[in-house]
């Protein structure tokens, strides 16, 4: 499906469409306040882009550091080149250790190597136990923001499922209420379950440990009780120093949420005594991405979600839209690299205001490489009406004569133009516009007249 | 071949030219730390009391199981923790030492030593960090530079009291970990 039909279905609720759109532009002024109290604001994010930049062309002497370091602190590191091999990595730990039931906090990256429906296959139960994912999960949906899985949903939905699910009154929408039968819900499972995955947001060879970064605690609860701990990660993730954690953590949370941090980021250097620590690196295209010398800037994002809040597309027509891992403007940059054919309308589901690079923490050029992207696209497939158009009118653009001429004829037919032509399923452009009202006459005529 | 060789080739054969890594600067820190740390442990939904409100709540009863490991006000030592965390389930309030705090987020930093068991800060209903006037830092990078290359297996910033928005971006406080944060300043 391609993103304008999915937004069009996005925008039938038309109330809802609208809310989504206000709430996402709230998160976004919050950004904006917590960053402007920053007066360096401007240089950690040029901090932020240069060490990724760096660590990028040295990618391949920074996984082994870490992975020496790591191995001497007693995590075992396992390596993945395919989503296909990052589950097979995660299911024979689960059987090595007979687990048939993991609690798991948020990491985008199992979502996409879709490693949940890969481990229900055989038989493992896997709970989200961050809110929103559990919410997204008991609906059996994908989360529509990386931040902000739930974004989609009004309190009325949560309501429902969770009286369906976790038999909540019947009616209470109160998200004090929902919260906490949610709570009682998950700290069952967290006591229950032997293995606990995670995602990473920071890898440091330096000391070869890694930083995850939640608000609900839920990664903890989950890796603090259980036995194994595994941790997931796209090879990316890297930042040399434990120092640049100083500059990342300053910009991630602020422009996520507005908060000044997240209320808990975790250090896992060595498991605690009787306990397993695993970490998983996988590639999956990124290799492949940071081939592409256009692209390749791609790979410095932190998952901050900035880009989605303040997208004037993303609000407009919801997560789901993009029908990718990733939404949003980074989204669109990201998941071409994967799959230009499934993913080719995603690149032109951007106005090219340049928003999303504007507050991107780590100065991705996300427009740009957006604009890119069309162009490769273009080439690949060759034809477009658009293209057709274009050489139609570099031709009329050359000749006076025809410039003069059509803009006549242009003139009188719009005028008389049936409204089917232009309202019809093959006419895009169509949807929501309205034809321009026709002047009597061209500019040059008024001018002849008017201006002797 | 290993998909780690097959990984690390892959970038190999991009022969890419290395870019020069950033040095840090110094950036400018709040004037008066304590305001500002202050300040945002309010912000970030914790509450401050005094040793003696943390003496009256321990009292009070409210709480039946309270553990405590801190070194800082001692008289506090309630029982021995378990081997398994999981026999922590009903444990209603936790008191433990922060080794430093930052004024820009309220940010506190503790290590094993301090947690005595991992997921005490988290199982607890209710949790109390004690931490010393003269500990706190200006920011983030005076932070990492006072970690240094203390090692430590497990070391966290904790920030607030666990919290989530994800219904209708309503804020709750008590998503799984503790239901609130108290900060004594000694």
């Amino acid at each position: 499906m391609s993103h304008p039909s999915q937004a069009a279905n996005f925008l039938k609720d038309e109330k809802r469409a609208h809310w989504h759109d206000e709430t996402l532009w709230f998160v976004r002024e919050k950004r904006d306040i917590s960053s402007k109290g920053i007066p360096e604001w401007e240089e950690l994010r040029k901090l932020a882009s240069g060490i990724k930049d760096h660590v990028l062309t040295k990618l391949d002497y920074y996984l082994e550091e870490l992975e020496k370091k790591a191995t001497e602190n007693g995590i075992k590191v396992h390596w993945a080149k395919d989503a296909e091999e990052h589950n097979k990595i995660v299911l024979s730990i689960l059987e090595e250790k007979k687990c048939k039931a993991i609690v798991k906090s948020k990491s985008i990256l199992t979502e996409e190597c879709h490693l949940n429906p890969f481990l229900e296959k055989h038989g493992v139960e896997v709970v989200d136990t961050d809110l929103g994912e559990r919410i997204v999960q008991f609906l059996n949906q994908p989360p529509s923001h990386i931040v902000l899985p739930a974004i989609h949903l009004k309190k009325g939905d949560i309501s429902e499922i969770f009286h369906e699910k976790l038999q909540t009154e019947k009616g209470n929408e109160d998200p004090t209420y929902l919260t906490n039968a949610a709570r009682i819900h998950l700290r069952d499972k967290f006591m229950k379950a032997k293995v606990a995955i995670t995602g990473v947001n920071f890898a440091i060879p330096e000391t070869g440990e890694f930083v995850v970064c939640t608000n609900e605690g839920n990664a903890d609860m989950g890796v603090h009780l259980a036995d194994v701990h595994i941790a997931c990660m796209g090879i990316e993730k890297i930042i040399p120093r434990r120092e640049d954690l100083g500059i990342f953590l300053r910009l991630l949370a602020r422009s996520a949420t507005g908060q000044s941090i997240t209320n808990y980021n975790s250090h896992f250097r060595s498991p605690a005594p009787g306990k397993e620590i695993h970490l998983i690196l996988v590639d999956n295209g990124r290799t492949k991405q940071l081939g592409r010398e256009k692209f390749k800037n791609s790979l410095k994002c932190i998952r901050c979600g900035a880009c989605m809040n303040t997208c004037p597309i993303y609000r407009r027509s919801g997560g789901y839209s993009y029908g990718s891992t990733v939404p949003g403007p980074i989204g669109s940059i990201l998941s071409p690299g994967i799959d230009v054919k499934k993913y080719s309308t995603l690149p032109f589901a951007s106005t090219l205001c340049g928003s999303c690079s504007d507050v991107c923490p780590v100065k991705i050029n996300i427009h740009e490489q957006l604009y890119e992207w069309r162009q490769e696209i273009t080439k690949a497939q060759g034809w477009s009406a658009k293209g057709m158009s274009m050489k139609l009118a570099n031709g009329i653009f050359k000749s006076p004569l025809a410039y003069k001429v059509s803009g006549k004829v242009l003139r009188a037919t719009l005028k008389t133009l049936p409204n089917s032509i232009i309202y019809n399923p093959l006419n895009v452009w169509g949807k929501g516009r309205t034809v321009p009202e026709v002047p009597k006459e061209s500019f040059k005529e008024w001018y002849q007249k008017n201006r002797p | 071949m290993s998909s780690k060789n097959l990984i690390l080739s892959k970038i190999k054969n991009l022969a890419q030219e290395e870019k020069p890594l950033p040095e840090i600067p110094n950036f400018e820190t709040p004037e008066d730390l304590l305001e500002t740390f202050v300040n945002s442990v309010k912000l970030n939904k914790s509450t401050l009391i005094s040793k003696m409100e943390l003496q009256d709540l321990v009292n009070s009863g409210a709480y039946p199981k309270v553990y405590s490991g801190s070194k800082l006000i001692e008289d506090l030592k309630t029982f021995t923790l378990p081997e398994n965390p999981k026999d922590l389930n009903d444990l209603d309030l936790a008191i433990i030492d922060g080794q430093f705090g930052v004024a820009e987020n309220a940010a506190i930093w503790l290590e094993d030593e301090n947690l005595g068991l991992r997921a005490v800060p988290f199982i607890t209903q209710h949790l109390v960090i004690i931490l010393e006037k003269s500990k706190i830092l200006g920011n983030m990078h005076e932070a990492y530079t006072k970690i240094g290359s203390q090692f430590s297996g497990f070391g966290i910033f904790i920030a607030g009291p666990s919290k989530t928005a994800d219904i209708e971006q309503s804020l709750v406080i008590g998503a799984h970990g503790a239901k609130s944060l108290r900060v004594v300043l000694v």
